[in-house]
């Protein structure tokens, strides 16, 4: 009987690393608290970019409440601004993840430990940690499978990724409550602990705790050398081997760069998007006027070099954009001295964001185009032809391809 | 941590821990009735799931690999080149473990009609990866022990 329950993963004899042991979990855990958190805060600023709260077309999750307390407009400066938070979101994440495999081994056995719960505490405890688990597990995969365009998880990426993020955060922070104190006395103990983790009769040692944490660190270090470089154009581009959007890129000369959604894909029909079909119509305080291509290049025309960063943490270097400026489109509609916020409408039939909403201080800002050309040349259909919104510093989505309507106003 | 039978306090513990969890809860509470807004079932499944999945499949898988790795070298009295095996696995695994879509193929059409990408390759790639690892980490284990058959007292 003695013997059975030994074999079992309940039993502290079952488990036989010689790596096991607060220290080695204390290392993991504090490099999780601080990647954690700044997964966490640059998630939440990738909400406040898409101006949630100015328009429901830009809020996939409407019934938010309180959790966008800390909702602000997004700025327009530095126009790399979202390229770097949703960089460092995804990049960061997918550099964790062996961090955060190495910490869930390094504490399996306390997920076997017999009694189940010693105190009130204790059983609340172990409840926190399935949705310290669950939560973690659930976010890196909606993540991972979401950059990857494999949309099998239940339902919308946004509001499972973002209410997820929060469950997980939730137990995230009463998690380093009540550790962080315990790794910090394990890391500064001149000797190991006597711990549940460390295992009563080890195996013989086959490497050594600072090997094991260099295995994870290297581990790391190949997730962030095959990933960092897809926010980037060019050779950088193509270390990111494994990575979507990685690689090559799709084209050649001034169009060949990344594309997020194409023409095809967006059901554009190239019959409305011809020079002689296709009207901009936009509207505003005056009435509204129709433009067709030829008329839009008779407006001053103005360049701006920004990138395009998607939410799904790739990114481009500075494009060289050219055409109207929002705030000038504003003016021929009534809106001379204040540009107001603009509702954006794409021949796009299908995909989310096929309308999205700026903000006043969007609208205004000089480098805010409706753009004609790229690099130089023609929009190709895949980046917006006939014409495409370019805000510095906004979300990839937001910058509206296939643009047909402009409707000016407070939104 | 009081053992005396009978009294109170080791059946509760400690309030700091009952209040903050409490308040963890009220919080992932109110997000979670959000999160469970549409396909509930779906969701519990994948956050309850993916739990189950990682430790209860996942790190048993590992583990009885590597031990199956041990035990093989360690007939072959070579246990000491564990690492020369566990580290470019690991790193072969995490990549295809991340990676799994895309490696696979399953979302080659869809990534080739959203992206103008092709998706052809990262099989490939993975591939070529995995024997770069094998391949640098058997040289460096000819290398050293061709030194230490050169200098054997060293």
């Amino acid at each position: 009987m003695r013997d059975l329950a030994s074999r079992l993963p309940s039993s502290p004899g079952f488990w036989r690393s010689p790596l096991r042991g607060p220290r080695f979990t204390a290392v993991l855990g504090l490099v999780l608290l601080v990647g954690i958190t700044v997964l966490f805060v640059t998630g939440l600023l990738s909400y406040a970019a898409y101006n949630p709260d100015l328009d429901p077309v830009n809020d996939k999750t409407p019934d938010k409440g309180l959790l966008g307390f800390y909702l602000f407009a997004w700025p327009t400066g530095p126009d790399w601004l979202y390229r770097l938070t949703q960089g460092v979101h995804v990049t960061l994440g997918l550099t964790l993840i062996p961090v955060l495999l190495a910490k869930l081994w390094s504490v399996v056995p306390r997920l076997f430990s017999l009694p189940p719960a010693r105190s009130l505490a204790h059983a609340l405890e172990r409840i926190s940690l399935l949705l310290l688990v669950g939560g973690a597990l659930f976010t890196f995969l909606t993540g991972v499978l979401n950059i990857q365009l494999d949309y099998v998880f239940p339902g919308s990426f946004y509001p499972l990724h973002f209410y997820g993020a929060w469950v997980f955060f939730a137990a995230f922070v009463a998690h380093a409550a009540l550790k962080v104190p315990v790794a910090l006395r394990n890391l500064r103990a001149m000797r190991e602990e006597r711990d549940d983790l460390v295992s009563p009769r080890p195996d013989p040692p086959t490497v050594s705790r600072r090997g094991a944490l260099w295995l994870v660190g290297g581990g790391s270090l190949l997730m962030f050398v095959t990933n960092a470089g897809r926010s980037f154009d060019g050779p950088l581009r193509e270390t990111a081997v494994l990575s979507p959007h990685g690689g090559p890129e799709p084209g050649n000369g001034p169009n060949g760069f990344q594309i997020n959604k194409t023409a095809a894909y967006a059901g554009i029909d190239p019959a409305e998007t011809s020079e002689d079909a296709w009207r901009l119509v936009v509207t505003g305080r005056t009435g509204t006027v129709r433009l067709g291509r030829a008329e839009l290049r008779r407006l001053e025309q103005h360049s701006a070099a920004l990138p395009i960063a998607c939410v799904e943490g790739w990114s481009t270097s500075d494009q060289w954009w050219r055409g109207v400026r929002l705030r000038d489109l504003a003016a021929l509609v009534g809106f001379e001295d204040d540009p107001p916020d603009v509702f954006v409408e794409s021949l796009q039939r299908r995909g989310a964001f096929r309308s999205g909403a700026l903000r006043a201080n969007q609208v205004a800002d000089p480098r805010s185009l409706l753009a004609l050309d790229v690099n130089g040349e023609a929009l190709s259909p895949d980046h917006g032809y006939p014409a495409r919104i370019i805000v510095p510093a906004a979300p990839g989505v937001l910058n509206t391809k296939w643009v047909a309507r402009l409707t000016f106003g407070d939104l | 941590m009081n053992p005396v039978r009978g009294l109170p306090r080791p059946v509760i513990g400690g309030p700091f821990r009952i209040l903050l969890l409490a308040c963890s809860f009220a919080l992932a509470g109110y997000a979670g009735v959000r999160l469970l807004a549409g396909d509930w079932l779906g969701v519990v499944l994948w956050f309850v799931g993916a739990a189950l999945l990682h430790d209860l499949v996942l790190l048993p898988l590992y583990t009885v690999a590597d031990r199956a790795v041990l035990r093989g070298l360690g007939a072959a009295g070579r246990r000491e080149w564990a690492l020369y095996v566990r580290v470019p696995a690991a790193f072969s695994g995490l990549l295809l473990l991340v990676w799994f879509p895309l490696i696979s193929g399953r979302v080659d059409a869809r990534y080739r009609s959203v992206a103008a990408l092709s998706a052809d390759g990262f099989l490939a790639r993975w591939l070529l990866i995995t024997a770069a690892l094998f391949g640098g980490s058997a040289l460096l284990l000819a290398w050293r022990s061709w030194r230490s058959w050169r200098s054997p007292g060293s």
